[in-house]
This record gives structure tokens, sequence and C-alpha cells, in this order.
């Protein structure tokens, strides 16, 4: 995982609630056993016809919604299953942030074990970059050490992060490095139990 | 001031504290299946990692295994998925109840079956319905393959203290409500994601009287309403369905460890982040119409209207379900036409929800226009069910009888339900395709999954007087 900062980029909006894993990566895809690859099926039931062609009238297939990192959703995004998966689509495709007024916990938590950050903000909030997300050429500037959102119409927010995540995600650190340093802690605990 | 069993359990397994970061939690039991497991042990391999405990660690195969014949497995990638646990297993040294094994089954029914998930453990699984466990008093929460990688490597999780949420439900069921039925209607009436960051604890005069089996369908459905963990306090239930289990110790040492067990208990004066308490005289069998399961109404209602809803946000949620499910607003639940029918997965597939089931069954036809399939949650709950004739039962009636394993709950094997098709599932979810592309699922009971093959569309089970003994 690569150490993040801040990011200007493509932020698009994707008005819709309740966006389960099914629907980000379906079970058909999950039979990999790489990390990588997935992100030709990201949305794979809405994104294509049932002849595997592209379906027009959905969001991220439109000409002005190419190339975005920013995806800019509604309430409880990424409920459902635990699947690592839908996080790994949603890289693989190009996204690195998600702005959304409440996120399913085991997604947050995947989110933040890849380098892409979940970020929640107040629904007044989401309803305005909604608006702005769907005019097109439209970008977002994420400072994470700043905790900051701002774009150039003068619209500019704060936004709350874990202070355990923020300093992994801007290092980019491994966890498990991390906790195999407590690896005394961890056999001390087991001696005790024994 | 008393605790709950929630921070009892937690407190028990904190290995290391520090300012400014989450707990680190020691982690009692890790299951592992094929699906979400390969990234984690080639992370291991990458690093030079080890498994730190493969004793506190136990593999199963379900996700992605055939149902029908376990000889044949004709899609290549599933195959390479089921060989590389078996690889990842022996390299490593964990146990494996492989295809063959007769202990295989869906992880969520073999762990309490095997007696490996026990109170007071925290347990772990890269599954969000890893939050069955919570029904033996444990702390147990699905996680993805990167924290797999992590308890694989470390035997610990860095986890924040969840809030804590008591759901109380007192009174009595009504004849034909089943342990299905109560909680999908706390997901009816308190929505999808109302426990998100919680662990719940269920408790109150029906939770008390309800087998483990009812136990372990209410806990495995808190992930719907967002909560990752969900659990009910160990009491002589739980002790007597875990004694003389395969992984349990037995004589002075298991009745220690009920001593033990007993200690975790909640105490009277806990207090929770939030209390949530029902009766449940007003719960009916209940039905799912929409994409998600707190799109659920009660068998005897109609399917709401947009001016039932407040928001623009739900009034879109509803027109979008309706769209894909096939619906009409204010259309009568029992109107609903089925094709299909699914006795199985995590959520109900135990030898109580097979026997259930039958009692429906028995002496009935499944109707001729419905294609209805019984896949038992492990293959010891398939000998089970075939010591008791339950199917002979299935089998007269024109279901199919099938080996284990998870299935129509998410069909990534070949139980696919058809595009535009309706099927009764006693499964947990409702997702758009969950079943297969277009399919249309109908989250219900097993009783009520069994009157509807019969019927061919959804009926009041409590209608119903012909239950047949099946023991």
């Amino acid at each position: 995982m690569t150490g993040f900062k801040t990011l200007k980029e493509k932020a698009i909006a994707f008005d819709r609630a309740n966006v389960d894993t099914d629907q980000i990566i379906p079970k058909q895809f999950l039979k990999r056993i790489e990390k990588t690859g997935f992100g030709q099926y990201l949305f794979y039931e809405w994104r294509y016809m049932a002849d595997g062609s592209l379906n027009p009238t959905f969001e991220l297939n439109q000409d002005k919604n190419q190339h975005a990192s920013i995806l800019i959703a509604n309430e409880n995004f990424g409920c459902g299953s635990s699947r690592e998966h839908a996080p790994w689509a949603l890289l693989d495709y190009g996204f690195k942030v998600i702005l959304a007024p409440s996120f399913a916990d085991i997604f947050h938590q995947n989110c933040m074990k890849n380098g892409v950050l979940p970020i929640a903000l107040p629904k007044e909030q989401i309803v305005q970059l909604l608006e702005k997300g769907k005019q097109q050429p439209y970008q977002l500037e994420v400072n994470l050490e700043k905790q900051t959102i701002g774009d150039e119409t003068g619209f500019q927010v704060s936004f709350e992060i874990d202070a355990y995540w923020k300093t992994m995600l801007m290092n980019g650190w491994d966890e498990i490095e991390i906790t195999l340093q407590l690896a005394d802690h961890i056999t001390a605990y087991e001696q005790a139990l024994r | 001031m008393g605790q709950s069993i929630i921070e009892k359990i937690w407190e028990q397994h904190i290995v290391h504290q520090e300012e400014g970061k989450p707990d680190l939690l020691y982690i009692d039991l890790h299951l592992v299946h094929e699906v979400t497991s390969p990234q984690a042990f080639s992370g291991l391999r990458m690093k030079g990692r080890t498994v730190r405990r493969p004793d506190k660690t136990f593999a199963t195969m379900d996700h992605n295994i055939p149902t029908d014949n376990r000889k044949v497995i004709n899609d290549k990638i599933a195959l390479n998925q089921m060989t590389t646990l078996e690889k990842n297993c022996e390299e490593f040294q964990i146990p494996l109840a492989g295809i063959d094994h007769p202990d295989q089954g869906i992880v969520h029914v073999i762990g309490p079956e095997l007696g490996l998930t026990q109170p007071g453990m925290t347990i772990v699984c890269g599954d969000s319905h890893t939050s069955t466990h919570g029904a033996f008093g444990s702390i147990a929460f699905g996680i993805g393959t990167s924290e797999v990688e992590h308890v694989l490597a470390t035997q610990t999780i860095w986890r924040q203290k969840p809030k804590t949420l008591k759901i109380e439900i007192n009174g009595k069921r009504q004849q034909g409500v089943s342990a299905k039925d109560v909680i999908l209607y706390v997901l009816s009436q308190y929505g999808f994601d109302f426990g998100t960051g919680h662990v719940i604890e269920y408790t109150g005069e029906v939770i008390d009287h309800m087998s483990m089996e009812e136990r372990m369908t209410i806990c495995n459905m808190s992930i719907e309403g967002g909560a990752r963990a969900g659990l009910v306090n160990p009491d002589e239930t739980t002790f007597s369905y875990l004694r003389g289990r395969k992984y349990v110790p037995t004589g002075e040492a298991f009745e220690q460890l009920v001593t033990k067990w007993q200690s975790l208990v909640s105490d009277e004066d806990a207090t929770y982040d939030r209390v949530i308490t029902m009766d449940a005289a007003n719960i009916a069998p209940m039905v799912s119409w929409g994409t998600n399961p707190a799109m659920t109404s009660k068998v005897t209602d109609s399917i709401p209207t947009s001016s039932d809803y407040e928001t623009a946000v739900e009034k879109k949620s509803l027109e979008s379900a309706l769209k894909y499910m096939g619906l009409e607003e204010g259309q009568k639940i029992e109107d609903i036409q089925i094709q299909h029918v699914f006795i199985g997965s995590c959520t109900n597939s135990r030898l109580e929800d097979l026997r259930e089931a039958a009692s429906v069954i028995k002496g009935n036809k499944v109707h001729p226009d419905v294609r209805a399939l019984v896949v038992p949650g492990s293959q010891t709950v398939k000998s089970l069910a075939e010591e008791e004739g339950l199917d002979e039962i299935f089998r007269e009636a024109g279901f199919e009888w099938r080996d284990s394993g998870c299935s129509m709950c998410l069909s990534m094997n070949n139980d696919i339900v058809p595009s535009g098709e309706h099927c009764a599932s006693t499964s947990n979810r409702n997702f758009e395709g969950r079943q297969g592309s277009g399919a249309r699922t109908h989250l219900v009971s097993p009783i009520m999954a069994a009157a509807a093959a019969i019927h061919g569309h959804f009926v009041d089970v409590r209608k119903m007087v012909e239950r047949q003994p099946v023991r």
C-alpha cells in the first residue's frame, strides 16, 4: 500500500443509497485467487447488458463520468458481505476516495486496509456534492493531512477520520508489521491463558 | 457499576492498549473458507510469515462447492480455489474439513456443531455471517481478507471498542412465528443500518425460550441491520447443546468451563448505549418483497406504497426495488407467485429447520410450477436428517435433496435462480442478483418456504392446520 496525502481529481455523482457489495462485485467474480484484475467486473450487473454490451444509462458508462477517482454516493454504502473484493474492484477501476453520508462497517475497514479513503460527510454536504458532481467537469481536492475537501468554486469542508487510520494511510504502513512488533505482548497473553 | 457480557468478553481479550489506537484483541477461533482466504495466504508467503496458531484455526469449503455431484467439478476456477485451500492448509498445518470430509459444511453451521464455537470466545471469519456464533455468548464478527491475513499471522486484531445495543423481546410468540420472523420483523421496524458500529445483545423471554438453532438464526442476521456482531447470554440451553460435542472438553473440565461461562452473563445493572424493547405478540410470519432485508412485511400485509415513505431517497429505493422485483405498490403479499423454493444457508439449514419444514411438507406435494430444493447446512445435518427419514418426506413431496454448502444463498455454484423468477428462500440476503442475475428473492422462515412450495404463492402458515409430526 502506498502512502496518501493529497489528491486533486475528478469526482462524479453516484446518487444511490444502500449500494451493497453484491452490486459492487457480484459473487461470480469472487473465485479468483489474486487481488488484481477486479476492476473490469465492478458494478457488473448494472454496468453491462445481458448481451455483454455496456448499459448506456448506467452512470459510470456515461462519457462525462470517465476517468474519475472520487465517487460521491448516498447512505450506507458498501453494506452486506465482508468481501474485500469490493475495495479491490473499486481501486482497480480507479477510485481512490468514496464520499457518502454513511458506510457499512466491514466495507469501511476493508477500504482503509487497501488505501481507498472512505469519507463520511453530513447528508446536506453530500446532497450539495451530488449536484455538483452531476455537472462535469468537476474536481475535488482531498487533503488527508489537513482533513479537508474543497473545490474551485469555494466549497470547503473538513472531515473526521480516526487518528490511527490517518497515520496508517498517510504512511502506507503494513499493519501486520506493526502488530508483530508487539509479539512479546501476544506471547505474554497466551502464557497467562494457560 | 455492572458490565454487559460484551464488555466482559472484550476486556478479557485485550492484548495491548495504547492512547490514540484501537485495542489489540486476541482471537480464540479463526474460521477459514475457500473464497476469502487465498489472497491472505499468498500475502503471508510473500513476506515469509507463518500462521501463529494453526491450532486455533479451522478451515472448510462451503461457498462454491457443488451440492449435486461432488465427484465432478466443472467450474475450473472454483476448483482452483478449492485446491488452493487444500494446499494452504497442508503447508500451514491448518485442520481442514474438505469436500470429502464427514465434518464438511457451511462454516457457521459446523463451528457450533463441532463444539469449536464456545461461550466467551472471540471468533472471526472472512464472512459477514460470522455473527451467527454470537448465539453461544461469544463476540463473533466478519472480517475482510487483509484481516484474515493479520489474524493468521498474529492471532490478534485491532478493534475500536464497539457501542452496545440491547434488544429485549418479551411476550409470547404466536404459533407459526419462527426465529426468522422475529429477526425479519426487527429489520422491518428499525431498518437496514440501525446497528452500524454496535454489538447487539438479544435478551428477553422470547430469546430465553429459544433453542440454540433459533438463537443462531437471530444472531446470523445481525449484520443485515448493520451490526457486525450480535450475541445471546449463555444459559442451560447453551451448555446442554455443547455437552459432548467433538471439540468440547468432557467431565470435570466441562463443568469448570460452565462455571466460567456463567460468570460472563450480563450484570443486571449493566448499561447500554441504546436499548430497544418489543413485544413478540406483534410479530407475524414475514416475507421480504424488496431488495434489502429491511424491505419486509407481514404475510397478511400488502407491499407499501410511495405515500408510506417520507424522504425522496426512500421513495426512490421503493421504486427501484419494485421495478427489479417485478411487483406493484399495494400488491398483496399472498398474491406473489413463486417458481423456486430454497431451504438452506447459514441462517436456516440446521436439523431443527429441516424438521420444521418437513412437518409442513409431509403428505403434500410441491406445486407443479415450483422447483424446490433442500440443502442441509452440513454433511452431519444431512446424515442425521436421513436417519430420521426427513429426506424421504422431502423427496416424496418433490423436493431435491442435496449435499451441504452455501448453494443458492449466493449462487456461486450451479444452484441459480433464473432471471425474472421468484424464489422463497430461507437465506439472509435479497440483494439484486444475489441468487442469480435478475433473480427475485423473498426471505422467509423454513415453514413459510415449505408452505409456499405447496401452494405456489405465499400463504400464512398460521392458517395451515395440517402440520404432521415428523419425529
